[in-house]
């Protein structure tokens, strides 16, 4: 059985971290590389790289960007954000990307997720799903999350465990979940949706959006039923370590890969 | 330390990208050359067989290079290789995946994983390893099984796993659907894992140094 994962999300534009990151010792705060150095070194599974600004001038700049971390990094990380083609597809995974990440440009051309599936595999096909609880004219919970797209401005419509199911069935290896009623709260992740996107499809389910403590994580791993959790600010502020998420966890007997001596005390 | 007299060849046959394995190596010291044809192998103290990607479309790529004859010649004078995940599968006779022979430098099939529910394929993610048999690239004094034990754990994304013929030959087995599975093998100067050395941290690091070490132990 493979281990549940930790993964530290970094937004990134023109090549440049854009949340600060608090982190001791830093040369450059700003440097994704450097980061995602600190960020493997303490412990994490993998990485996810957000472009977003995901400008087309900064498209070079992300390559550039994901050719230094693969030389550098020696865990596998996740590039999303803009990403709309196969070529685009294709240019990031020969700089050295493990996966890549397609989101609104999944709900705008479906096929998309098929073709870049069948052309590389579907273990480096990630959709990433930004959902919220669906409300009626009232207000109140309705029951169900709709997707939305564009930086979740736009609403789609569509059902957020049926979408999951749809580009599973088209070839998606993992899809990255966020709560957006959750994100920035600190309030815990949305269990309801991670756990009914989980049991809803045979591929592993990342949760974001909403972790404040170490027991949020825990519950998006047990009950939540999530392979993986992803962090931002919780890290970036400095306000937990992987090093203390992973030691409490495991100690709690989570099925977390351990952390290596170095990484330890 | 590796002597920089060493030269690890990365057989560069258009199948993945290379620059994380020949990064890996580089950090632990060693001079590594992308090869591509019977030239550059012969300037070389090992090889390296990475691939990402399917059986025939590798194997396709291989005889396309010209690759094939000087590696079989290489291994038939017991020159050290290392093949990694698709580079371990075609070092086997055949695979489910394709109709192409194999490299067939180790007696035995590569099949596909059994679906089974709660156990997705493709196998992804972190695992820790079983021992098996020891070897340079997995001695018996590397802990596995041991859940803290760190060094025990690789990052896998794979569908197919090794059936050696011999099983003397499996080194390290891991855990799938709560069967052992092949992780890594073994056989004279021939070496291979199925999961990603390069992508697995410190683990994977130690792993690459027991073998350069080896490499440069050799008479």
């Amino acid at each position: 059985m493979v281990a549940k994962r930790i993964i530290p999300c970094l937004d990134v534009a023109d090549g440049r971290v854009v949340k600060g990151v608090n982190f001791v010792g830093l040369r450059d705060a700003g440097d994704p590389v450097e980061l995602a150095c600190r960020y493997s070194a303490s412990g994490a599974d993998e990485l996810v790289f957000l472009d977003i600004a995901a400008s087309h001038q900064g498209r070079s700049t992300l390559v550039e960007l994901v050719r230094r971390t693969a030389e550098a990094v020696t865990i596998p990380f996740t590039v999303g954000g803009g990403i709309r083609s196969v070529e685009g597809i294709t240019e990031l995974l020969r700089a050295g990307a493990d996966k890549i990440s397609l989101n609104s440009s999944a709900v705008a051309d479906p096929n998309l997720v098929a073709e870049g599936a069948q052309r590389f595999g579907c273990q480096c096909i990630v959709v990433a799903i930004d959902a919220r609880a669906r409300r009626g004219p009232s207000g109140s919970p309705e029951g169900g999350w709709d997707v939305f797209v564009k930086g979740g401005r736009e609403n789609t419509g569509l059902d957020a465990v049926a979408w999951a199911k749809q580009v599973v069935a088209l070839g998606a290896g993992e899809i990255l979940l966020t709560s957006m009623d959750g994100d920035g709260t600190q309030a815990g992740y949305d269990l309801a949706l991670t756990r009914a996107v989980a049991t809803a499809v045979a591929v592993p389910v990342i949760a974001s959006g909403g972790a404040g403590s170490i027991a949020h994580i825990g519950a998006a791993l047990g009950e939540g039923q999530a392979a993986a959790a992803l962090l931002a600010s919780l890290l970036h502020d400095g306000v937990l370590t992987v090093e203390q998420i992973k030691t409490e966890l495991l100690a709690q007997g989570v099925n977390l890969r351990p952390l290596e001596p170095a990484m330890a005390g | 330390m590796l002597p920089l007299t060493h030269a690890i060849g990365l057989i560069d046959y258009g199948m993945g990208n290379l620059h994380s394995v020949q990064r890996a190596f580089e950090r632990l010291g060693a001079t590594v050359l992308a090869v591509g044809d019977q030239a550059g192998i012969d300037r070389c103290d090992a090889l390296v067989l990475p691939g990402v990607g399917s059986f025939d479309p590798a194997m396709e790529r291989l005889h396309g290079s010209g690759l094939v004859a000087p590696m079989l010649q290489w291994c038939a004078a017991g020159r050290p290789l290392l093949g990694i995940c698709l580079g371990l599968q075609l070092l086997f006779e055949a695979s489910d995946e394709g109709q192409a022979p194999g490299l067939g430098l180790l007696q035995g099939r590569v099949t596909a994983l059994p679906s089974s529910p709660g156990h997705p394929v493709p196998h992804m993610g972190w695992a820790p390893l079983l021992a098996g048999e020891p070897s340079p690239l997995w001695p018996a004094a590397v802990p596995t099984g041991v859940p803290d034990a760190a060094d025990a754990w690789m990052y896998f994304v794979h569908s197919y796993a090794a059936v050696p013929r011999a099983p003397r030959c499996v080194t390290a087995q891991v855990a799938f659907a709560g069967t052992p599975i092949t992780a890594a093998v073994w056989q004279g100067a021939i070496g291979a894992c199925q999961f990603h050395p390069e992508k697995s941290g410190l683990a994977g690091q130690h792993l690459l140094q027991r073998w350069l070490a080896w490499v440069a132990s050799r008479p």
